[in-house]
């Protein structure tokens, strides 16, 4: 559902990704894994067409993005950023609806249809009674977890997510990956994340692309990547690997 | 809703107290030839044209405040204030006789301040609010310079006319300007409600905005050009009227949510009551001399704003 065809991306002169391919198929999910300043961010910011490509070309459907509105993109293309901060009292309830935005018409009054997708995904998010209270008066983890919702509320079978699990306690780090894991297996829908939590994307990735220095070191499943050779070219961090007793996954341990 | 249309009914009741209050008293029925004429050549026009540049004013600044991520802009902030009222001093003394060059300089001038400030605030990086507001600054700076130095050209006699409308002047309305401000706040206040879920992404953020669907740039444009049209329209009809951009949406916000598909209207509406009861002051507190409307609504507005700001 979404290609991404040799992309390259320039800020000024300087090249900060170089010749990335990816393709996302409907229930797949793949993570960006990368040392700080690896490009993963600037990746997936031109990948609902934030950024211009230097090289290469986006499809979406069968068609390239830029055939697109805005509008017909945030339908199809739902993304959680590393969170802004608001100057403006805004309450939860709001934030979330601002997710039906591209599904409005006329002077942009919300349907019957988009408030209960809203309360839908707010307690989906474990967030049912938290529609009055004030975004900038919520926690860290509170926030994000309305970022998500407001994801989920708009349909959109693509998700590109920036460090979803930043902020968020152990159990809502759960939540966070079984919602989106539930969402890619029940409608259809595909994500891409950017994580720094390898054992988080050896558990919930299909796919793991390992970006040095703008471009790829590894490409491939979890167990293909995940290896002692190749994460120590990109982290210059000797690993220790076993297997998650759990779930069989396979498991990266730091050597200090 | 409720709080809507009570707004609505204290504009009314203003508007009515504005009309009769001022130094000849009048009343609404049994007038005299000469009170009626007061009635409708002078009292009324000027009650209407404090409405609409009450609305015109407010309306702005809850769309650039919207806009610009910035509880704290202005038009004046921006310069737009500036750039009409330098457009409107030069009518005045390059075409004095052609009424409807007023109007349209000052369009032109607001107009221009914008580009200017806008062009000024975009870097390769895109455009960021702190270079929007320095921007902001520096074209308010310079343009106040040019109009003093303009001032200091022109004759004695209409100096004090220039500075009384510097500090925003009711007093010349006609009904020709209450026709042109009325349609420009009435269009100014539609348009901005039209772009007021998109405005109010924008006030999350521009990222946010773009990524879930609103073209930020027709966005952008559609209010800096409708801002400098309400701007513009009230600036050329009764000079700066300061402060009410800035204390009517904020007091909105605080008593209504920052839902701009409220804020926006309500604005507009109490924009109307502020400048109608401003200048119904200004004309009554020291009769029959008369105190410049601005005076007034930056007497009331600067403390306001002070306790606003210390209270959040």
């Amino acid at each position: 559902m979404l290609k991404a065809r040799n992309i390259s991306i320039n800020y000024g002169d300087f090249a900060v990704v170089r010749d990335v391919s990816l393709r996302l198929e409907a229930g797949k999910i793949i993570a960006l894994l990368g040392a700080n300043g690896a490009g993963k961010t600037t990746l997936l910011k031109s990948l609902n067409g934030g950024l211009p490509l230097a090289k290469g070309s986006i499809f979406l459907g069968d068609k390239d993005l830029s055939e697109y509105s805005r509008r017909e993109i945030a339908q199809r293309i739902a993304v959680i950023a590393q969170e802004a901060e608001t100057k403006f009292p805004v309450s939860v309830l709001e934030f979330v609806l601002a997710g039906r935005f591209a599904h409005a018409a006329g002077f942009g009054w919300e349907t019957a249809n988009d408030l209960e997708i809203a309360a839908d995904c707010l307690t989906r998010c474990d967030l049912a009674g938290y529609e009055a209270r004030q975004m900038n008066r919520l926690s860290g983890g509170e926030r994000q977890r309305v970022v998500l919702a407001r994801a989920l509320a708009t349909g959109a079978r693509v998700l590109l997510l920036d460090e979803p699990t930043a902020n968020l306690d152990l159990a809502h780090q759960a939540l966070m990956f079984r919602l989106i894991r539930e969402r890619c297996a029940t409608c259809e829908s595909a994500a891409v994340l950017i994580t720094h939590d390898l054992n988080l994307a050896s558990e919930f990735a299909d796919e793991i692309l390992l970006l040095k220095n703008g471009a790829l070191a590894a490409q491939g499943t979890p167990a293909e990547v995940l290896t002692e050779d190749n994460l120590e070219n990109v982290f210059g961090v000797r690993v220790l690997l076993d297997e998650n007793p759990s779930s069989g996954k396979r498991r990266v341990t730091t050597v200090y | 809703m409720r709080f809507g249309a009570g707004l609505v009914v204290l504009l009314g009741v203003v508007l009515a107290a504005a009309v009769c209050l001022g130094s000849e008293k009048l009343a609404f029925f049994d007038l005299s030839d000469a009170q009626a004429t007061i009635l409708y050549d002078i009292r009324l026009p000027r009650v209407l044209l404090a409405a609409c540049v009450g609305a015109s004013l407010a309306v702005a600044g809850a769309g650039l405040q919207a806009l610009l991520r910035n509880p704290l802009a202005e038009p004046y902030l921006l310069g737009v204030s500036n750039g009409a009222a330098l457009g409107t001093m030069l009518a005045f003394t390059i075409f004095a006789q052609t009424e409807w060059a007023r109007p349209l300089l000052a369009f032109a001038g607001a107009g221009a301040a914008l580009f200017a400030v806008y062009r000024m605030a975009q870097s390769r990086a895109g455009m960021n609010v702190e270079r929007l507001v320095l921007s902001g600054v520096i074209v308010t700076t310079f343009l106040s310079s040019v109009i003093v130095l303009l001032t200091s050209l022109i004759d004695a006699a209409k100096l004090r006319s220039f500075t009384f409308w510097l500090l925003g002047d009711l007093s010349q309305a006609t009904r020709g300007g209450v026709y042109l401000t009325l349609a420009a706040a009435v269009a100014g206040t539609v348009v901005l409600s039209s772009q007021a879920r998109a405005l109010n992404l924008l006030m999350i953020g521009e990222r946010d905005a773009f990524d879930f669907g609103v073209e930020v740039k027709r966005v952008r444009l559609i209010v800096f050009a409708t801002t400098g049209l309400l701007v513009g329209s009230s600036v050329a009809a009764s000079g700066s009227v300061g402060y009410v951009g800035l204390i009517v949406p904020h007091l909105i916000r605080l008593l209504t949510g920052s839902d701009n598909r409220f804020v926006v209207p309500f604005s507009a509406v109490a924009g109307a009551i502020f400048v109608v009861a401003a200048d119904t002051l200004a004309r009554i507190a020291i009769a029959p001399r008369e105190l410049p409307v601005g005076a007034i609504t930056a007497l009331i507005g600067a403390p306001l704003f002070i306790w606003l700001l210390r209270r959040n």
